[in-house]
């Protein structure tokens, strides 16, 4: 049974290229030029998915977008796919694909009883008012829903595939290339401006396809295909076919996804699969179309109902009829053009069914005259069938389309194609925030009014033929571009028959007793669902919505919404203007995760920063920190050692004799101009004025409220130039508070600031040995400790390369700090190792340099600060500074009433009762161990150690009032249960008086 | 995403190259010393944030690195006009 | 008003579900009312609720100006916790949970609030010290908080990128398993429904345009529907706040700022708790229905629009993509953005304001839905005893002229 609906000439797919395919595990084939689901229709598939709530047997409904049934799982392992449409798959060879619900499959599905026999007690909402009781029971009932719930299932691999995204500018983006976007694009191309034409399918003609009318005596293929090879031959157009315009954001910008590889395999052969165009466009022509809508009647979600232009185009542009008998109900003139079209194919059309009660014209005289039996007046209000139509059951209505006349009579059919009128795809427009507006006119919502530079074109704006929608797409086009219409069009006689506007197709039974007559398929929300909605006083659209989940599939309503909005309006006595539609959200149709994260995965989620010393850290088995972007050691560990023995060894090389740590990430920046001096008055707590040239001091930099930020290293360099020194992390926060200041408060000021963080490398070593080592590759600076004293710093030849050298110490220990250009910094690290090397110079990571400076009491901002420090809090009062004639950023704080108390939380030292131990790091301080949960707690350990060369544990935390409470034993209770002690004490543990740096 | 000019580049520039810096056009006290704590707390903490015209900055920060000011609709997100520190706005009236 | 059960689903399924009442009235405005409550989205509906059921306090009106719960209540991720930082901040939101256990059944409307779990990923070994800090500051507060290394992190979440070679490697997190996620509508509902019951007046569609104000004191609103009299007003309006406040010449600390989040197909059960990064702005959760709901991080401008910008939602992708590599070839359906009102500390504002008689509760920023019963309950006592709660007291607008904040960016950087 191969292909049996498949005709055998007609179509614009290639009968000598089969492919084969595989669907819920058996083979079939299909044609080079089908989509998935043309192919499935052609071998007679039928059922093709279960239904989200009651399990219904699902079949395919529409072709493009609108599709709400049928989707799949596509392919198996790390390559497959969850949910995709198979009206949206484009055939390849060796394509699988199952349903993506159904038990033990979609075709025999045992949920359908649950479905059938439950359903009744599953309205809209019945989840809110049950499943309460018992109230633990929940996370019972919630598993079992969560499995019935969800589609296809996602790889549990990693994505095989590379995604990337490509910037574009252009003139002219034209979104659609339909008759209106073709139009379009063929008048602003000849302008020479930039145009871009994207559109979903794999070919440019959209309804021109399927159609077989003619363009100015030419048939409609023909002439798509040539306005397509037009556009292609011009440099100025880029043409982006299989290309989805998902998004439409604000200024004009575009987010569009194309398809570079999914038409040929599961994964890229090579190069990304997919692709994001980021499109910012002078002007956007919208040509997107309309969707058909369906009608609302009695078991219109069998298999075998489908959308008429979907039966129109699997006819025309696939060569597939997907039934035999069909029955057209319609309420407009498109209908009757599927009935010629059908009937054209050798199929049989029992009846068109038309609600309308005189239709007449062009089309209804040639299908009277084709032989097709026309029903005026009459509607199918109900399809029978068991998992396929069967019989369609079709009464006379009345001429409002309210109410069953007569009695219903039953057509013996095996497809029933619905045509309901056109639904314009606002979607895009809807994205910037514009809401669409109801047009009477043509029974639909339109774009409304928007503040982008945005034309509509064609069936978008209404415009539903297809001369009336090339000439608003050639007048759009033109528009766009600045520039006049070129081209006219005529396609032949195109009048037709007022449609009449239908949505809820009456039954012999009230809505809440018919069948169910379905208004959303993927979210099973059915006409008696809305009723009850409204009945229970949601009658907000929005409320609608998600009172019975209507429109938030996949589909995002495209075929549903506007039903449900009519039948709200109905039910409540409104239009459907008053009761307005939801508002359409980005993705017009579903996009990868991958494709929106693009390239900026793995290493280029964030790029990671190295020093120039990198690759020598690497060669000597250094363990890194990410610190901000950057990548610094941790520390050095030796063969065998543990984490605490290599931490021993690196401190005590510094206490003892040098240890060099790569201080290259501390932020730097380059400070120049008269007003320097004044500048770094006014954004350090304390005073500048006097710092002379060769001298460096600390500095630190507070928030308007009062609050430590940032702190570091300033020299003076000259009168006018200084360099300052900042935490790695901040650097780039401070710099751009910095120019803030100055560009926006203090211009006056002539200050030029510029970052050299990346410009030079900095060698911090330190130990008592520092000035041996330094001596022996640097003979031009007296080094002696009278001439180059602590905070000063020289310029001098450090193994022969200019240095700046800073005797500078976050150690307590004799410590230099050598700058060199970036680039030389790797020779500068290995001449000074090469020189330490008879005092055994050790290099040593941020976790020694943490431990080195906890000793001596030194903060880090960020670790021991929390933006709720004041400097006061940190013990810092020495750093502010109280006689400066500019009130320095932050300082007003100080006296606000919670800022001046002097019982705020402090920083201080805290030495463990247990020298042995080593408070955890975040533990939290009480007074009163023995005090029941809640616990009153007085601050917690910021940074903690343990110390080798003190022989003891040592850390630093804030405590309330601590400053006030030196000697004071505090706790700490442990998440183990534990209650470790520690007595408050100085924050500085070793060398209180600073002799050592000082030597 | 917005599409802002920059009048120090003279050229539109996307929004990824600007980073956003609040409200403009507050000037910091010229001696906060004499101010209530009332006072300095508005000035430190509160914000008009209006729904509708909006004046703000943005710095370009990786372009020329120059804060500068934006008139923009809070609501529509339109953009009105953009100018150097230190001028003022020639759009002031009218809500969205 | 017919109690909600699965025996009263039955029984009205053999009616063909036709007698169902209205969950809500919809009554029109009376003269004057005792307490009005500008905002009818969660936080709004909770605290008329709360008012009705504790303080006895039944003449209120809900004004709303477009639907109920249509705010951020519709358009947050759904997440609920109560692992914050800060003593304040931590008992409020505790608060908050423990009045979500028990919600459903008191308010007879299950608003399927799902205890799974949330867990806060630590990339670096800073934020692995925030995370013991404030997982020991909630335990000795009583509240439920762990902290996990990587590996429990993997058997939590199996799906989870565990390797320490990528670019923010999973150091560990902080997991609070009493959390989780509630259908947001339904918490709306629920309340709405319980108010009404109560003799609330839930009217919608109708916009404050003026806060009327004589001698001091409040005296109604100026609406589109005219003007309502009320003895107190009290505004729980989100993003819109400063507007509201600015019609009584009020001033606040806030900023409203575009949040995005999204949402991908549905798909079977892959990730049974909530997932959460602070460093790389990326949290995920998966709804009953299958959805992945996925945080974005928040616009850096002010906005009212509800959509923010793509190259926000494009980097939390990436990241989700590196935590979750086989989230890759899933699809993202729908993005949307809501509107929060942001404190400079990351706390929210809950204050009697220098009119009297008019209340404030705002500043929830990017974390209000998780609060939404905490909130409501102690902004009734606020209002009802013009004296704060106690667990409301440090919230006051006071603290912003004082330097007495809340500040929760300390150790959360971006505070969901």
């Amino acid at each position: 049974m191969s292909q049996h609906n498949r005709l055998a000439q007609g179509g614009r797919i290639d009968r000598n290229q089969p492919l084969s395919f595989t669907w819920n595990g058996k083979q079939y084939q299909g044609y080079q030029g089908d989509t998935l689901a043309s192919a499935m229709l052609a071998n007679g598939i039928k059922v093709v998915g279960r239904s989200f709530k009651y399990s219904r047997a699902r079949g395919i409904f529409g072709h493009g977008a609108e599709e709400a049934n049928a989707l799949m799982q596509l392919g198996v392992g790390k390559e497959t796919i969850p949910n995709p449409r198979a009206t949206q798959i484009e055939l390849f060879d060796g394509l699988t694909a199952s349903a993506t619900n159904g038990w033990p499959n979609a075709d025999f599905d045992l949920m359908e009883w649950v479905g059938k026999i439950g359903g009744k007690m599953m309205p809209p909402g019945f989840y809110y008012k049950t499943f309460m009781w018992p109230e633990k029971m929940w996370m019972t009932y919630e598993k079992f829903i969560r499995k019935a719930a969800g589609y296809g299932k996602a790889s549990l691999e990693a994505d095989p595939d590379t995604y990337d995204k490509m910037n574009r500018h252009c003139d002219v983006m034209i979104v659609g290339a339909g008759p209106a976007g073709l139009a379009a694009a063929l008048e602003a191309g000849r302008t020479g401006k930039r145009v871009i034409l994207a559109d979903e399918q794999n070919e440019f003609g959209g309804s021109l396809l399927a159609s077989g009318q003619t363009i100015n005596d030419q048939p409609a293929v023909e002439w798509a295909e040539a306005a397509a090879a037009e556009l292609a031959a011009m440099e100025n157009v880029i043409c982006l076919p299989r290309t989805t315009v998902f998004g439409y954001y604000d200024h004009n910008f575009l987010g569009a996804l194309e398809r570079r590889t999914d038409h040929q395999g599961m994964t890229a052969q090579s190069g990304t699969r997919q692709r994001i165009h980021r499109i910012r466009a002078h002007q956007v022509v919208l040509a997107t179309g309309a969707i058909e809508r369906p009608l609302v009647f009695a078991n219109n979600d069998l298999p075998g109902v489908m959308l008429s232009g979907s039966v129109a185009t699997y006819v025309n542009r696939y060569g597939v009829v997907p039934g035999n008998r069909c029955v057209v109900m319609t309420t407009n003139d498109s209908g009757y053009q599927t009935a010629l079209d059908i009937v054209a194919a050798g199929r049989t059309v029992v009846a068109i069914v038309d609600v309308r009660h005189n239709p007449e014209g062009r089309l209804v005289d040639a299908a009277r005259e084709a032989g097709i039996t026309v029903k005026p007046g009459h509607a199918i209000i109900e399809a029978k069938g068991n998992k396929q139509v069967t019989d369609a059951m079709v009464a006379p209505i009345d001429i409002e389309g309210d109410k069953v006349t007569g009695q219903p009579m039953s057509m013996s059919c095996d497809l029933i194609a619905v045509a309901g009128g056109w639904s314009p795809v606002v979607h895009l427009s809807c994205h910037t925030g514009s809401r669409p507006q109801w047009n009477d006119e043509v029974a639909a919502f339109v774009p409304g009014p928007t503040l982008q530079q945005q034309h509509l074109a064609g069936a978008i704006d209404g415009e539903y033929s297809t001369a009336g929608a090339l000439t608003a797409g050639a007048q759009m086009g033109a528009k766009a571009a600045a520039s006049e219409v070129h081209n006219q069009y005529d396609c032949g006689d195109e009048s037709i028959c007022p449609a009449q506007a239908m949505y809820l197709v009456p039954h012999t039974k009230p809505v809440s007793r018919a069948p169910k007559q379905f208004v959303d398929f993927q979210n099973d929300v059915t006409a008696a669902g809305i009723e009850l909605a409204n009945r229970e006083g949601f009658e907000s659209i929005e409320h609608v919505k998600r009172y019975t989940a209507m429109g938030f599939g996949t589909d995002q309503g495209k075929t549903g919404n506007i039903n449900g909005m009519a039948i709200t309006a109905k039910n409540l006595g409104k239009t459907i203007a008053e009761t307005g539609t939801t508002i359409f959200r980005p993705a017009y149709t579903p996009v990868t995760f991958g494709a929106i994260g693009g390239r900026d995965i793995g290493e280029l989620l964030d790029p990671a920063r190295h020093t120039a010393m990198h690759s020598w850290h690497l060669d000597n088995g250094a363990l890194f920190e990410n610190v901000g972007q950057w990548k610094r050691p941790w520390y050095y560990p030796k063969a065998g050692e543990s984490m605490q023995q290599t931490l021993n060894r690196e401190c005590m090389a510094v206490r003892r004799s040098v240890g060099m740590v790569d201080a290259s990430t501390l932020g730097k920046i380059d400070i120049q101009g008269k007003d320097a001096r004044e500048f770094l008055n006014r954004v350090y707590t304390n005073a500048f004025s006097k710092l002379a040239p060769g001298k460096c001091r600390y500095g630190l930099m507070l928030k308007e409220d009062g609050m430590v930020f940032d702190d570091g290293v300033t020299a003076c360099l000259g009168d006018n130039h200084f360099l300052m020194t900042t935490t790695t992390g901040g650097a780039a926060g401070v710099m751009s508070w910095l120019e803030m200041w100055l560009q926006t408060e203090w211009p006056e000021l002539e200050v030029y600031l510029t970052s050299v963080t990346d410009h030079w490398a900095t060698c911090s070593f330190s130990g008592p040995n520092a000035r041996k080592v330094l001596e022996k590759l640097c003979d031009d600076v007296d080094l002696s400790a009278e001439a180059f004293k602590f905070m000063d710093w020289r310029e001098g030849t450090v193994a022969g390369i200019k240095a700046r050298i800073f005797r500078i110490s976050f150690t307590g220990e004799l410590a230099y700090e050598v700058n060199v250009p970036a680039n030389q910094g790797l020779h500068m690290w290995q001449q000074i190792m090469a020189a330490g090397e008879e005092f055994d110079i050790t290099p040593y990571g941020t976790e020694t340099m943490h431990v080195l400076r906890a000793e001596k009491g030194y903060i880090i901002v960020g670790q021991d600060t929390d933006g709720s420090l004041t400097p006061q809090d940190c013990g810092m009062h020495w750093v502010v500074g109280k006689n400066k004639e500019f009130s320095f950023l932050g300082k007003r704080s100080f006296t606000r009433p919670d800022t001046s108390r002097d019982d705020r939380k402090h920083l201080v030292g805290l030495k463990p009762t247990d020298p042995t131990v080593v408070i955890p790091e975040g533990s939290q301080i009480v007074a009163d161990p023995t005090q029941p949960i809640p616990m009153d707690m007085l601050g917690h350990v910021t940074s903690s150690y343990w110390s080798e060369c003190l022989g003891h544990g040592i850390a630093l935390g804030t405590v309330k009032a601590g400053h006030h409470k030196t000697g004071d034993t505090v706790y700490f209770p442990l998440a183990d249960g534990r209650v470790l002690a520690a007595e408050i004490c100085s924050p500085v543990f070793y060398d209180p008086k600073g002799e050592r740096h000082h030597d | 995403m917005l599409h802002i000019y920059c009048p120090y580049c003279e050229e539109m520039r996307e929004e990824e190259e600007f980073s956003y810096s609040g409200e403009a056009h507050i000037a910091r006290p010229l001696d906060p010393e004499s101010l209530t704590d009332a006072e300095w707390g508005d000035y430190v903490f509160f914000r008009t944030n209006p729904r509708g015209l909006h004046h703000e900055m943005w710095n370009h920060a990786v372009g020329c690195r120059r804060y500068f000011n934006v008139t923009r609709n809070t609501h529509t997100y339109e953009i009105y006009e953009t100018y150097k520190m230190g001028e003022q706005p020639t759009v002031t009236g009218g809500k969205s | 008003m017919k109690k909600y059960s699965g025996f009263s689903l039955f029984k009205h399924s053999l009616k063909h579900h036709e007698d169902w009442q209205k969950a809500w009235r919809s009554p029109r405005p009376k003269k004057s009312y005792d307490v009005i409550i500008v905002g009818g989205g969660g936080h709004g509906l909770a605290t008329a609720y709360y008012l009705a059921k504790e303080h006895g306090i039944t003449n209120i009106a809900v004004v709303e100006k477009g639907y109920l719960g249509g705010g951020n209540t519709a358009r947050n991720t759904t997440i609920v916790r109560s692992n914050y930082l800060w003593d304040e901040a931590s008992k409020l939101y505790d608060h908050a949970l423990d009045l979500w256990y028990g919600l459903s059944q008191d308010l007879n409307y299950n608003v399927m609030f799902s205890s799974r779990g949330v867990m806060n990923l630590g990339h670096n070994l800073q934020d692995m010290r925030d995370i013991e800090r404030r997982v020991n500051a909630n335990r000795l507060n009583g509240i439920d908080a762990a902290v996990l290394n990587t590996q429990e992190v993997k058997e939590i979440v199996p799906i989870i990128n565990d390797s320490q070679d990528i670019r923010y490697p999973v150091l560990g997190a902080s997991w609070q398993k009493t959390g989780g996620v509630a259908r947001h509508d339904a918490v709306a509902w629920g309340f709405a429904r319980g108010a009404d019951q109560l003799g609330v007046d839930l009217i919608q569609q109708c916009e404050v345009t003026d806060i009327v104000v004589e001698q001091g004191a409040v005296t109604g609103v100026q609406t589109n529907q005219g003007f309502i009299g009320a003895k107190k007003v009290a505004c729980v309006t989100a993003g819109n706040s400063g507007v509201v406040a600015a019609m009584a010449g009020i001033r606040l600390p806030l900023e409203s700022h575009p949040l995005q989040a999204l949402v991908s197909e549905p798909i079977k059960p892959i990730i049974d708790t909530v997932v959460m990064s602070n460093a790389v702005h990326a949290y995920v959760s998966q709804s009953d229905k299958g959805d992945l709901v996925i945080g974005a991080g928040i616009d850096s401008y002010n906005g009212y629009g509800q959509r923010g910008s793509f190259h926000v939602v494009e980097h939390t992708l990436s990241a989700i993509c590196e935590l979750f590599p086989m989230f890759s070839r899933v699809r993202m359906n729908r993005a949307w953005g809501g509107v929060v009102d942001t404190c400079p500390d990351a706390c929210p504002i809950i204050s009697k304001t220098r009119v009297d008689g008019l209340y404030f509760n705002c500043g929830w920023g990017t974390g209000g839905f998780k609060a939404t019963p905490g909130s409501g309950h102690v902004f009734a006592h606020t209002v009802a005893h013009d004296e704060p709660h106690p667990l409301a007291k440090p919230f006051t607008i006071d603290r912003f002229n004082t330097g007495h904040l809340i500040d929760e960016h300390g150790a959360a950087g971006v505070a969901h």
